[in-house]
């Protein structure tokens, strides 16, 4: 999903990053190469690092070992205790290529990193070296400034760090159109877990080849592979967990409580609205889950709820469902806070959760607009809007409506992928659908 | 957790007396505490964060302290963390102590095999790549140690066969506990340079990352294993009179996969196929479900949309794999007379043939409204009488194999009571 009147700050961090990259490349050959053979240690790493990357979702850094090589050399000033003479040019140069060379065989397999991430690369490194190099070279942090020395490091990774996340919620920013600032505090959170370790193993790798040389390399790369591959693993059983949630939100589909794909289209646009809302990180996956498992507790029914439109129901009935929904959520060792999203769905809006009212609002919205026809978005929209006052919040159904007129690129009235009508096959047709990505996740 | 026998209290007590026999010279060596110190109350804390946090045993910061201190001192660094660190379950005391003493003991080991070596003037110096070789060497005994004296209390306080409980401790501890060690020896090497012991608390940070992450990830498998049960509990309480077939039907799929030799992934995949085959009764009316008495054929043919219901709700589960073939074909029959397409022989995937035998092995030997369970050798008479037409002959040798290995233990679901009326004769008594 690209749009293109924000896209001038996406051209903006690339073109910087591709004149850096080249000024230092012209540097790089007119001078050459200072000591090799840290030049050539580091750039093997970098690139084993790229080769190790994983094309996962979900992941924040996908090539920690090769950022990590790569602010380590950055932050490189002595070589078992002789000083070193790269340049910031230099940084860039070797960090590009190896970074480049790295990732020849995810590019021949179609899937190598995109132009973002090496944007960013470049630009972090750089960065680094920056700050690094001149107080490395003239200030008081030169030789012998012992522990110090390290302090500093730690500093400047800091800054790094706060740099590189302000660069990623920029790009994403820019691409997606969701607020920065949310974008900026999952970035900042993500930094936390992996970031850190990033960060740190940079750090202790420059120390580390000050002291004792390039042995130093493949000694501490074993522990962040190993953080690596504990990410790896956290990151598929997560991947597996959701497509299991979703298939248990199907199991209503299946039995016939609700039409084919209702759980799934009120999920992705709880989640739009969640984010143009400002909810982030822990929060979103709550709502993401809540939303799609709301109609769970219909499976406890004798009867289907016609049409499984629960939100033309009174209300107390609305409540008796979301409590039995509750009761199955808790059952399936889902978080309790998405078990208390689906138990108060229907209460009234000012005593609920956030996520609540907007799985709420959004239900109620897939509900009437889903059967209506080519006018219906609008006119469902209108409905929620002119709801007696404590039903649906209103600042839900205007975000509903921006995030609405968004999809729709500027048109209202479109055809939402939720108002097409199943055809003849009925239910099984419709569910073999494939899931339309009408809303890209991060 | 019941109390801890004599014998193993006496074994404890001895390697708490070679723990005190380790720690007994440190009055007499060159103990640096300004190293001692700071490791033994960074181990401490890490073993307490891990009260709120689990981390797993830190194993760094004593290798670390291994590789930098004369023997006794390195070991004199586990013994507050250990004794401090927090214990589940009865007689703590106890545990403590095991637990300080064994850790006491192996970091002694490795610190003495440190020092013979020459690494402390290795990291000193330091002398690389030199300086691997003790470390590796300070590894391979601290892991010999610790699986060594864990094998023992097996052995002694949970009555594990001595031979079991010392197979595989040491080659599965010996990986985690090498990388420990590297980054030990890092820790070393920057707690002797001239950036001191900031420097080396970085080493840190990445590896409680990682254990952090790690723990993540277990608490995040538990909470899927308990969404799948979910899946398959909704499907028993629509379902009255199957309760704990899919359990079982996995359980005797996974018993079918071993026979024939799968490996650990696809037998867990057949396990998961087992358990979930049925999952599309969710989608068949719960009227239909419960009748007592014959069906109609258009009755029939509605029970009979189960499989393809089951594969579209399982189809966007990609780590099921092959299971997903199962769940839509687990009613095909080898000459082509089941549903829902009709396939014939090797058409059918090999899970769904395996599958196909264990679900109706389960069927006739548990109880269902209509009439009582049958023994187990009257099932594999009938198993073995349709071998052929309706099932895979393989697999039907296969059950008869590991049934006659193994018997037949059906487990009872989670948070399901016991059945009332268990099936007559389920053990299999004079099969051949």
């Amino acid at each position: 999903m690209t749009f293109v009147r924000r896209r001038p700050l996406v051209i903006l961090i690339h073109a910087c990053a591709v004149c850096l990259a080249a000024a230092s490349l012209a540097h790089t050959l007119w001078t050459g190469l200072d000591d090799r053979c840290v030049a050539l240690a580091f750039a093997v790493l970098v690139a084993l690092g790229e080769l190790a990357r994983w094309n996962g979702a979900e992941v924040r850094e996908s090539a920690p070992l090769g950022a990590a090589g790569a602010l380590a050399y950055a932050l490189l000033g002595e070589d078992a205790g002789r000083a070193t003479g790269h340049g910031v040019p230099q940084v860039v140069t070797v960090v590009l290529a190896a970074s480049l060379v790295g990732s020849v065989p995810h590019i021949a397999r179609g899937q190598g990193p995109t132009a973002d991430h090496l944007a960013r690369r470049v630009l972090t490194v750089a960065f680094a070296a920056f700050c690094f190099q001149p107080l490395y070279s003239q200030g008081p942090f030169g030789k012998g400034a012992g522990p110090a020395y390290a302090l500093l490091l730690v500093a400047l990774l800091a800054l790094t760090a706060l740099c590189d996340a302000v660069l990623a919620a920029a790009l994403s920013h820019s691409r997606t159109g969701w607020p920065f600032g949310p974008l900026l505090r999952d970035e900042l959170r993500g930094m936390l877990g992996i970031g850190s370790a990033v960060g740190a193993t940079g750090a202790v790798m420059a120390l580390a080849v000050a002291v004792v040389g390039l042995w130093a390399l493949p000694v501490f790369s074993l522990p962040l592979l190993l953080t690596q591959l504990s990410f790896r693993r956290y990151a598929a059983v997560r991947t597996t967990y959701r497509q299991t949630i979703a298939s248990l939100a199907r199991a209503t589909e299946i039995a016939g409580y609700t039409p084919a794909g209702h759980a799934r289209r009120v999920a992705a646009l709880s989640e739009a609205v969640g984010r143009d809302m400002g909810l982030s990180g822990p929060d979103l996956t709550v709502l993401e889950y809540a939303a799609l498992m709301h109609d769970i507790g219909q499976l406890s029914l004798v009867d289907p709820v016609p049409a499984g439109a629960t939100a033309a129901l009174p209300a107390a009935e609305q409540r008796r469902i979301a409590l039995l929904g509750g009761a199955v959520v808790r059952q399936t060792g889902v978080s309790p806070q998405v078990a208390t999203v689906v138990e108060r769905q229907a209460d009234p809006c000012g005593e609920q959760p956030v996520a609540a009212r907007i799985v709420r609002a959004v239900n109620a919205y897939e509900e009437k607009a889903r059967d209506a026809g080519p006018g219906g978005p609008l006119r469902a929209l209108e409905e929620l809007r002119l709801a007696t006052a404590g039903e649906y919040a209103s600042e839900v159904v205007e975000s509903l409506a921006r995030v609405l007129w968004n999809q729709g690129g500027g048109a209202m009235g479109v055809r939402l992928p939720g108002s097409r009508r199943q055809g003849g096959g009925g239910r099984r047709a419709g569910l073999s659908d494939p899931a339309r990505g009408w809303v890209t996740h991060g | 957790m019941e109390a801890i026998p004599a014998r193993a209290r006496a074994y404890v007590a001895c390697v708490a007396l070679g723990a005190l026999l380790c720690l007994l010279p440190l009055p007499s060596v060159h103990t640096p505490w300004w190293a001692v110190a700071p490791l033994a109350a960074l181990y401490a804390g890490c073993q307490q964060i891990s009260r709120w946090r689990p981390l797993g045993t830190f194993y760094p910061v004593l290798l670390a302290g291994a590789f930098l201190l004369p023997p006794p001192a390195a070991a004199l660094v586990a013994l507050p963390g250990a004794l401090l660190s927090p214990v589940a379950g009865r007689s703590r005391a106890t545990r403590r102590i095991w637990r300080a003493a064994e850790l006491v003991v192996a970091v002694w080991a490795a610190a003495r095999v440190h020092w013979a070596l020459g690494g402390r003037d290795a990291v000193v110096t330091p002398d690389f790549p030199y300086a691997l070789l003790p470390a590796l060497a300070a590894v391979l005994a601290f892991c010999l140690v610790l699986s060594v004296l864990d094998g023992g209390i097996l052995a002694l306080a949970e009555t594990v066969p001595v031979r079991r409980a010392w197979r595989g401790l040491f080659l599965r501890s010996l990986a985690p506990i090498g990388v420990h060690g590297l980054a030990g020896l890092m820790m070393a090497v920057l707690w002797r340079s001239p950036y001191g012991p900031f420097a080396a608390l970085l080493v840190l940070l990445p590896m409680c990352v990682s254990a952090w992450v790690f723990a993540q990830y277990h608490r995040e498998r538990a909470a899927h294993q308990a969404t799948i049960r979910a899946l398959v509990q909704a499907v028993d309480i629509k379902d009255g009179y199957t309760r704990g077939h899919s359990e079982r039907v996995g359980q005797a799929s996974t018993m079918i996969a071993r026979e024939l030799g799968m490996d650990d992934e696809r037998v867990e995949v057949l396990r998961f196929a087992g358990i979930l085959h049925d999952v599309g009764k969710l989608g068949v009316p719960t009227r239909l479900l419960r009748k007592d008495g014959p069906l109609t054929p258009e009755e029939r043919r509605v029970i009979e949309l189960h499989p393809e219901y089951g594969h579209e709700m399982v189809r966007g589960i990609a780590f099921l794999g092959e299971a997903r073939a199962a769940v839509l074909h687990h009613h095909e029959r080898l000459d082509g007379s089941g549903y829902p397409y009709g396939l014939v022989g090797t058409q059918i995937p090999e899970c769904a043939r395996v599958v196909a035998v264990a679900d109706a092995f389960d069927a006739m030997t548990s109880t269902r409204s209509y009439r009582r369970a049958r023994p187990v050798a009257v099932a594999l008479e009938e198993l073995r009488r349709c071998a052929g037409a309706q099932f895979d002959p393989r697999m039907v040798a296969a059950l008869v194999q590991a049934l006659g290995r193994h018997g037949w233990h059906p487990a009872v679901t989670a948070g399901e009571e016991p059945r009332a009326t268990p099936p007559a004769d389920t053990r299999l008594g004079a099969q051949p």
